[in-house]
C-alpha cells in the first residue's frame, strides 16, 4: 500500500455506505423495491421482517455478491458498478457473516483466517498468523486454533467465521442472520461476541430476530416486508411506539 | 442397579411419571466377546448363508489352486531354451516357462533401447522411484520442493535423459522405445498433463463467460465421444497430412498430446462433479473476503472438489494407465506389445509361454494398478477432514 492508499483508507468517510434507489428482480419478481439507506461510520442497523421480505438481498448487494438493476450503492465512497477491481477493493473493507458459517472445511481455524490476509491483503504469514490469535482471542476461542471447523461446536464456528472476517480488519461487518442455525445456548456465546464488537465502534448490518440484541446495541432498527423498508427509528421508539400497521404486526408476533 | 429402584411408579403399572433419583455412572462398552462363535454364525448361520460360503469356497479353490499350480508349482525356473519347458522333456506337466521372460526381460522393460544406452531409462526410473517415494510418504518435509522436482524438472531431465542427442548423449529414437518404459512414459505424460486440462476445461464449463463455456462443452464433447483408437489414428496416420511437410511433429509426442487431450476431457467431466458437490456459500465466503475468481477457485474450491473425486480420478488413471496399451495398433510397442512381439521368437516357441507372457504382463499391470488404488485410498482418508466418518 502506497502512503496515499494508506492515507485514503484512514480517512474517515462519514457515510460508510449510501443505498439510493435500489431496485432488484429475480426473474420477473420483484425483490427490492426502491431501497434507500444510508449507513453512517458507527453506526449500527439491525434488519428485521418476515422471511422472503429481501434482508438477506439487501444486505448481500453491499458487497455486491448480487447484483441489481437499478440504483446505487455506494460503499466507504467507493460506487459499485460492474468493475471487477472496485468490487474486490470493496469486499477487503466489507467483513461477511453468514447464517452458515461457511467456514472452509479443508483448513484448519488459524488457516481459516489467514488465507485471507495472506493471499489478499499479501500480509506475511508470521503477521497474518498473530493477527488470527488476536482476534481468535477476542472471539474467546484461542484454543481451538489447530481443529478443523468440523470439530467444534455451532457456536464456536460461528465465532471462527467472525474471527475469520476481523482478520482482514474490515471497516463495515454484514450479518445475515448469524445466529438463526444455532441451538439456544449457542446463541448467546455468539450474540455475546457481536456485542463486544459494537462496542468497539464498528460499523454493522444485522440481519437478525434477536430482539434483545437489537434494542441493546442498534443505532436504528429497519423492518424489510415486500422487498421495501416499512418502518425505520431508532430502538426505543421502534418497539415503544411503532408507527406502521404491518410492524405492530410484527413486533406482535415475534415479541409475544 | 436396577432403575425401577430410582423411579416412582404411577397409575395402573405405567409409567406416568418419572423422578430420576440416582444417575448411571458410566462405564467401560463391554469388550466383544466369543468371535469364533460370531465368525461361524457369519458364515454357516442359516441355510443361505451356508450356501453362499460353500459356493464361495469352491470358487475360491476352483481358481486358487490351478494359478498356483501354474505359476509355482509345475513352474519351471531355470533353463536356456524352449527345450527345458517342453513336457517332453521334463516328463511331468509344465507351468509357466519363467526362463522365457527372464530372457526377453531386457526387451519387456526397455523394447529396442540400445543395451549400451539402458542406463538412461534405469537412471530415468531411479530418479523417478527417488522424489515419487518422499512425496507419497505423509509426513515428508519438503514436499513443495518435492513436488515441483516431480512435476516439473523430472518430465524435462527425463526427455533430456532419454531423447539424447544433446549434452553428448547419443540421440536415441523414439522408434526405438518400447516395453515397460514406454507404458510409463505415456501413462505418467498422460495423467501428468491431462490434470491440468481437465481442470481448466472443468472450470471452463462452469464459467461465467458464455464464449468459455461454449469452448470448453465443445472441447470435452468431441474428445469424449471419439474412441482411443481413432485418436491415435488420426494423430499417427492422418494429422501428418494436415500439418505442413516440415513440421515433422515425433510420432510418439503425437500420440502423447492425442492421449492427454483424450484423458482430459474425461478427467475434466470427472472434476465437475466434484465442483457441483461444493456449497455455494464456500464461493461466496470465499469471494466476499475480495479474493478474485482464481485464488477462489485455487485456494478454496479446488482443494475441496478435487478431495471428493479422488476415486474417479483414480478411476481415470488406471483406465489410462491399461489403455495405453492400445498404441500397439500404431506401432508402438508398449509392454504387451513387447510381450507378444516375443511370442513369435522359434527360439522360445512352447505350449505355454503365450499363457507366461500374458502372466507376466498381467502382474506387473495389476501391482501397479493396484498401488495406485491402495495409495488414493489411503490419501482420501488422510484428506478427509470432516471427522464424521472414521
Ligand atoms: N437466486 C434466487 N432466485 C430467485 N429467487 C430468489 C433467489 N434468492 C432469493 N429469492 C427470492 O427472493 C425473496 C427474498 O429472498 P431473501 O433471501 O432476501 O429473503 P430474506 O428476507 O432473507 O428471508 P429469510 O428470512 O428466509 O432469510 C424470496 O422470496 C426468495 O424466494
Ligand atoms: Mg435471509
Amino acid at each position: 500500500m502506497t502512503p496515499q492508499q494508506q492515507e485514503l483508507r484512514q480517512t474517515r468517510n462519514p457515510v460508510a455506505v449510501d443505498i439510493v434507489g435500489l431496485n432488484k428482480w429475480y426473474g420477473s419478481f420483484h425483490v427490492l423495491r426502491d431501497v434507500d439507506l444510508r449507513i453512517a461510520r458507527g453506526e449500527r442497523i439491525v434488519i428485521a421482517g418476515p422471511s422472503g421480505s429481501g434482508k438477506s438481498t439487501l444486505l448481500r448487494c453491499i458487497n455486491r455478491l448480487e447484483d441489481w438493476q437499478e440504483g446505487s450503492v455506494v460503499v466507504d465512497g467507493v460506487e459499485l458498478t460492474d468493475d471487477l477491481k472496485k468490487i474486490e477493493d470493496v469486499r477487503r473493507e466489507v467483513g461477511m457473516v453468514f447464517q452458515q458459517f461457511n467456514l472452509f472445511p479443508h483448513l484448519t481455524v488459524m488457516q481459516n483466517c489467514t488465507l485471507a490476509p495472506i493471499w489478499v491483503r499479501h500480509m506475511p504469514r508470521k503477521a497474518a498468523e498473530d493477527l488470527a490469535r488476536h482476534y481468535l482471542e477476542r472471539v474467546q476461542i484461542p484454543e481451538q486454533a489447530g481443529k478443523y471447523p468440523s470439530q467444534l461446536s455451532g457456536g464456536q464456528q460461528q465465532r471462527v467465521a467472525i474471527a475469520r472476517a476481523l482478520c482482514m480488519q474490515p471497516k463495515i461487518m454484514l450479518f445475515d442472520e448469524p445466529t438463526s442455525a444455532l441451538d439456544p445456548e449457542m446463541i448467546k456465546e455468539v450474540l455475546d461476541t457481536m456485542v463486544m464488537l459494537a462496542e468497539d465502534g464498528m460499523t454493522m448490518a444485522v440481519v437478525t430476530h434477536e430482539m434483545g440484541f437489537a434494542r441493546q446495541v442498534a443505532n436504528r432498527v429497519a423492518l424489510m416486508d415486500a422487498g421495501q423498508i416499512i418502518e425505520m427509528s431508532e430502538p426505543a421508539r421502534f418497539f415503544e411506539n411503532p408507527q406502521h400497521e404491518r410492524t405492530k404486526l410484527f413486533l406482535s408476533q415475534i415479541l409475544r | 442397579m436396577n432403575s425401577i429402584d430410582n423411579t416412582m411408579t404411577e397409575g395402573n403399572g405405567s409409567q406416568l411419571r418419572f423422578v430420576r433419583r440416582a444417575m448411571v455412572p458410566e462405564r467401560a462398552r463391554p469388550l466383544a466377546v466369543d468371535v469364533i462363535g460370531a465368525i461361524w454364525r457369519r458364515l454357516f448361520g442359516g441355510v443361505f448363508n451356508t450356501m453362499l460360503t460353500l459356493v464361495s469356497a469352491f470358487i475360491l479353490v476352483a481358481l486358487v489352486w490351478p494359478t498356483f499350480r501354474f505359476m509355482i508349482w509345475d513352474a519351471v525356473w531355470d533353463g536356456a531354451s524352449r527345450v527345458d519347458c517342453l513336457e517332453e522333456t521334463l516328463k511331468r506337466p509344465v507351468g509357466a516357462c519363467w526362463p522365457f521372460v527372464q530372457a526377453k526381460f531386457g526387451q519387456f522393460i526397455y523394447g529396442f533401447y540400445p543395451e549400451a544406452e539402458r542406463w538412461r531409462p534405469n537412471l530415468v526410473f531411479l530418479i523417478g522411484a527417488l522424489l515419487l517415494a518422499p512425496l507419497l510418504v505423509p509426513g515428508a518435509p519438503l514436499k513443495r520442493i518435492n513436488a515441483l522436482l516431480f512435476f516439473v524438472v523430472f518430465p524435462i531431465v527425463s526427455f533430456f535423459l532419454l531423447v539424447g542427442g544433446r549434452f553428448g548423449l547419443v540421440h536415441v529414437e523414439t522408434r526405438v522405445w518400447g516395453g515397460l518404459l514406454i507404458t510409463l512414459v505415456i501413462s505418467f505424460t498422460g495423467i501428468v498433463a491431462s490434470m491440468p486440462l481437465g481442470i481448466l476445461l472443468a472450470l471452463g464449463r462452469r464459467s461465467p463467460l458464455p464464449a468459455v463455456r461454449v469452448v470448453s462443452v465443445a472441447i470435452i464433447e468431441f474428445w469424449r465421444g471419439v474412441p482411443l483408437i481413432t485418436v491415435l489414428f488420426f494423430a499417427t496416420y492422418m494429422l501428418p497430412f494436415f500439418l505442413p511437410p516440415h513440421w515433422n511433429v515425433d510420432a510418439l509426442l503425437r500420440v502423447l498430446i492425442g492421449v492427454t487431450l483424450f484423458s482430459g476431457a474425461y478427467l475434466a467431466e470427472v472434476i465437475r462433479g466434484g465442483l457441483q458437490a461444493i456449497p455455494r456459500g464456500q464461493f461466496e465466503a470465499a469471494a466476499a473476503m475480495g479474493m478474485g475468481y482464481w485464488k477462489v477457485m485455487g485456494l478454496i474450491i479446488m482443494p475441496q472438489a478435487l478431495k471428493y473425486v479422488i476415486p474417479g480420478l483414480v478411476n481415470s488413471f488406471i483406465a489410462l494407465f491399461k489403455d495405453t496399451t492400445l498404441v500397439l495398433i500404431v506401432s508402438i510397442f508398449d509392454l504387451l506389445g513387447q510381450v507378444r512381439t516375443s511370442f513369435s521368437d522359434p527360439n522360445w516357441a512352447t505350449p505355454v509361454t503365450l499363457f507366461t507372457g500374458f502372466a507376466f504382463a498381467g502382474i506387473i499391470y495389476f501391482v501397479i494398478s493396484f498401488a495406485m488404488s491402495r495409495y488414493a485410498l489411503a490419501m482420501e482418508r488422510r484428506l478427509s477432514t470432516d471427522h464424521r466418518a472414521t
